[in-house]
């Protein structure tokens, strides 16, 4: 199957079989940071955006995004290593392998919520799994890089 | 000092955030690898009567089918220990039966994945199936034996196959019964933990090829790359040297990688067909076919004086290792080794017991690795010990624990002629830091919030050792490059504890050099030291002491070159801030490099170190809950979790602060979440994160992290481990807090709501009659 999406603000026709899913066929395609944990939508581990907002990728049909704009953290570098910085000053990053996926979906976060206070991050965050860091690293370093209390 | 006790970033940390490519699937995703897929049993136990594979071969793409007809028949372990393996040589690569739902029948590899598990459901087995024996305490002497052959074992384990025992052992100091029965108080409980899974969140994955010399090269996500060559060595029968192993990063381990659960299958593939392979396994292979925390049932006796005075500890243990034996002897040993010491006044204690072999998903090395159930157990008990003597469990512990400077024969590097010494422990002081947190004199045991909340508090303590005493021995080496940076290598695994960082800041430190001077790799075992591998918490303590040694040695190395070409005596030279001086001569390393490679000076400096210790000093942990009960639904929430840490001189305070948090999460799954279940048929029914549920960021509170350091003279800059001890205290301190909350004892891992809201329901019963 064929189908034209644009990529990271790029258009990129893509050629995949029938029942793919879409955190394969980027992977395929050679977008690394995608990584894939669990292809049951629990984990998180391979959120892309989907028309700006955070999906969970191995459970999208790679059939449904024709027409639509993927992004991936490739395309996010600057902010992505803006909120890294926090990361790494806290270690909170340990493997890393889930580290693209949640730093996507802060990202997500920043655009979307206003001086969020710490139930209202977790909440968002409930579906980015992480079991090395025990997530209050990742909090300390949310909270610095959004600037809340 | 400048790096050494700094919280310094990870040194890859930056790249991983950003998505770069790090991982085994990562820089293998431009091979045309074959796609490896295993056939697997979907019976407990069953005898293969025939496997009829023709039309999966014959099938467009198909490159390889093998059965048990097809491999070679060696035994062997997976476990990733320094050889000889302690573990029993009970595995073969296919076998002609089966011995837990999952076991592998057959390898298929094809073009791509579609081909692959096309070609899988082709394959027709007939299968004999027989009565499993599931039940941990039904399964010694029972007439269905899981092994029905004599299994090799290196050394005397205790291991006997006709009776599904994997490993047996006892110790004992003094006499524990006589002890017991001049007891005033004895306390005697059985205690069960349960499978915990890994859930690390990169799954299991290799991949193999030939490389241009004929050799086979095997990428995998491993914390033990040597142990993997010997294995790959010994299953196919090819000389070490003709194995070329490559570690890229790993998307976490907690010892689930210090098993080659997957490289065999690719590397098997690879050397039938002389094609690139790979292997992904899915996440229900992850948690159903490679390994979990020995499930295990612990009955502790406990006697005391009145005064509390703890006389004898005993605990018989039973570990369940499921259908193979990974790490079955020496996570069963560590029960023991690494709890008696800690109430090591008492007059006699005991460890004894045995691991057993079901028809279930096998276990195997993760972090805590027994002593996660020991503790769970042995504090347990002790907090209800303080509860009958009716006196405060801290104030029973600071009486009765073993203090630093102490000896004792059940700490590691005893030897029947001498006890070892307890040289270094502040966890006397992490008890009373911990206790003031946690608000113990105004909170203890319980506070009532509302009409139906009460909120518990508990605690426990517990220890670790750092690396394996008297075997495991790491090397590093670091070379002095032609303009002046240096190459660290070593072998320890970096599966995001930071190993590479910490190394990099101690040999940073001595070498006198920023960090970035010093090039950390640790990814080809051609080029790198023999290291065992990134387990028994020993990166920082073996490694690092190696990493320390190393960097001594190439400053002595420099000076003496640096008076060679400055044509001065060895003793006149000194080095500073990497300068190298004597009197009023100096050259940088820069310059003595670039004199090194040249004509003038034709040399190499390689500084080389290798450490293993005699001893395994214990980290140690006083962790305190505070777990807020709903006595309508019994949901329970630690809503505060304080650990206080002595693992020596905090090398990087960030990273083990991650550790300990990290940890601690892990350990609150184990306490509250993270139920396996089997059907009645054997089946793992919890093989995915729909059904296993580890903590999400919403499932618990605010956890806070202390660190009371001491000094361990063995250690590099005083530093013991830190990666293990973190994930033992949450189970037995909620258990804990959950008794002073709702005056109910759960004895069973994990403490369910429905556990709790029951025995609650049943206690109210029981006072209303």
């Amino acid at each position: 199957m064929q189908l034209e999406t644009t990529i990271n603000g790029r258009p990129v026709p893509l050629t995949f079989a029938a029942g793919e899913f879409l955190s394969e066929t980027l992977r395929r395609y050679g977008y690394l940071s995608v990584k894939e944990g669990c292809d049951t939508g629990s984990c998180g581990l391979c959120t892309v955006w989907l028309d700006g907002s955070p999906v969970l990728s191995c459970s999208i049909l790679t059939a449904r995004c024709g027409g639509k704009e993927i992004t991936t953290i490739e395309a996010l570098q600057t902010e992505a290593e803006e909120f890294g910085r926090f990361m790494v000053a806290e270690g909170a990053e340990q493997c890393g392998f889930c580290a693209p996926g949640f730093t996507l979906t802060v990202l997500a976060m920043k655009r979307e919520l206003v001086d969020p206070d710490e139930k209202e991050i977790s909440h968002y965050l409930a579906g980015n799994l992480c079991r090395c860091s025990g997530y209050q690293g990742q909090m300390r370093a949310i909270k610095k890089y959004m600037g809340v209390k | 000092m400048k790096y050494v006790g700094k919280g310094i970033p990870k040194i890859d940390g930056l790249a991983l955030v950003k998505g770069k490519p790090a991982y085994t699937s990562d820089l293998d995703i431009n091979d045309n690898a074959l796609i490896v897929k295993i056939l697997r049993s979907p019976h407990a136990k069953a005898r293969i009567i025939g496997i009829d594979a023709s039309t999966a071969l014959a099938m467009t793409g198909v490159e390889c089918v093998l059965t048990h007809e097809d491999v070679p028949k060696t035994r062997f372990t997976l476990a990733g220990q320094s050889f000889p393996e302690p573990s029993p040589y009970d595995r073969r690569i296919l076998d002609d039966r089966v011995r837990y739902v999952g076991d592998e029948v057959a390898i298929v590899a094809a073009v791509d994945e579609a081909t692959a598990m096309e070609a899988l459901a082709t394959i027709k087995v007939d299968y004999q199936v027989e009565t499993p024996a599931l039940d941990l305490n039904e399964a010694i002497d029972s007439e269905h034996l899981v092994h029905d052959y004599e299994v090799h074992t290196n050394f005397p384990i205790g291991h006997d196959a006709t009776r599904n025992i994997a490993a047996s052992h006892y110790s004992e100091q003094g006499d524990v019964e006589a002890e017991l029965a001049a007891s005033d108080v004895v306390v005697e409980e059985i205690y069960n933990t349960q499978a915990q899974a890994h859930a690390m969140m990169e799954t299991y994955r290799a991949t193999t090829s030939l490389d241009v010399n004929g050799r086979l090269q095997v990428m995998s996500s491993t914390q033990i790359p040597y142990h993997v060559r010997r294995h790959l060595s010994r299953i196919l029968d090819i000389p070490k040297s003709r194995i070329k192993i490559l570690k890229p990063r790993l998307g976490g381990g907690f010892g689930g990688k210090q098993t080659a659960s997957v490289e065999l299958f690719p590397a098997i593939v690879t050397m039938k067909t002389g094609k690139p392979a790979k292997i992904v396994y899915t996440r229900p292979e992850t948690f159903a076919c490679a390994t979990s925390r020995h499930a295990m049932q612990l009955k502790v006796r406990l006697g005391a004086d009145r005064d509390g005075t703890i006389r004898a500890v005993d605990i018989y243990c039973l570990s369940d290792t499921g259908a193979y034996g990974e790490h079955a002897p020496t996570v069963f040993w560590v029960v023991g080794q690494k709890t008696l010491p800690l109430y090591g006044k008492a007059k006699s204690c005991r460890y004894h017991g045995h691991a057993v072999y079901t028809n279930k998903s096998p276990a195997g090395a993760l972090r805590g690795y027994g002593a996660t159930q020991g503790t769970f157990a042995l504090e347990s008990a002790i907090n209800q010990l303080a509860a009958e003597l009716d006196i405060d469990p801290a104030e029973l512990r600071l009486k009765n624990l073993l203090n630093e400077g102490e000896s004792h024969p059940e700490l590691c590097g005893s030897s029947p002629e001498k006890n070892a010494t307890l040289a270094s422990s502040s966890l006397h002081r992490c008890i009373k830091r911990g206790r003031e947190l946690i608000g113990w004199p105004k909170n203890y045991s319980a506070v009532k919030i509302s009409e139906n909340k009460v909120r518990g508090y508990g605690m426990s303590v517990t220890m670790q050792g750092s690396g394996i005493s008297g075997i495991d021995t790491a090397s590093a080496l670091i070379k002095l490059n032609e303009d002046g940076f240096f190459t660290l290598s070593h072998s320890a695994s970096d599966m995001g504890q930071g190993s590479d960082t910490v190394l990099n800041q101690i040999a940073a430190e001595i070498l006198e050099v920023e960090m970035e001077q010093v090039v950390v790799t640790s990814f080809d075992l051609d080029t790198s030291p023999y290291d065992p591998g990134a387990y028994a918490s020993s990166g920082a303590y073996v490694t690092g002491h190696a990493t320390l040694l190393a960097a001594h040695d190439l400053v002595r190395q420099m000076c003496e070159s640096a008076a060679k070409a400055l044509n001065v005596t060895i003793d006149s030279v000194e080095y500073a801030g990497g300068v190298l001086t004597s009197d009023n001569k100096s050259m940088t390393i820069s310059e003595l490099a670039a004199h090194l490679c040249s004509q003038g000076g034709m040399d190499i400096l390689v500084g080389k170190g290798t450490f293993g210790s005699e001893t395994s000093p214990p980290p140690f942990i006083a962790g305190f809950a505070e777990v807020e009960v709903d006595l309508e639904t019994g949901k329970s929430m630690v809503t505060d979790y304080v650990a206080v840490v002595d693992c020596g001189k905090v090398l990087n305070e960030n990273l083990a602060r991650i550790q300990v948090e990290g940890g601690v999460v892990m350990g609150i799954g184990m306490g509250l979440y993270e139920d396996v279940r089997f059907s009645s048929k054997g089946r793992l029914a919890t093989a995915s994160f729909m059904e296993y549920r580890i903590p999400s960021r919403e499932d618990f509170g605010r956890i806070r992290v202390e660190f009371e350091e001491s000094h361990e003279p063995t250690g590099p800059y005083g530093a013991k481990s830190i990666g293990e001890v973190v994930c033992n205290t949450p189970p037995p301190a909620i258990a804990h807090a959950i008794a002073n909350a709702t005056g109910q004892w759960h004895r069973k891992l994990p403490i369910l709501a429905e556990d709790v809201l029951l025995a609650y329901i049943r206690k109210r019963e029981t006072e209303h009659e």
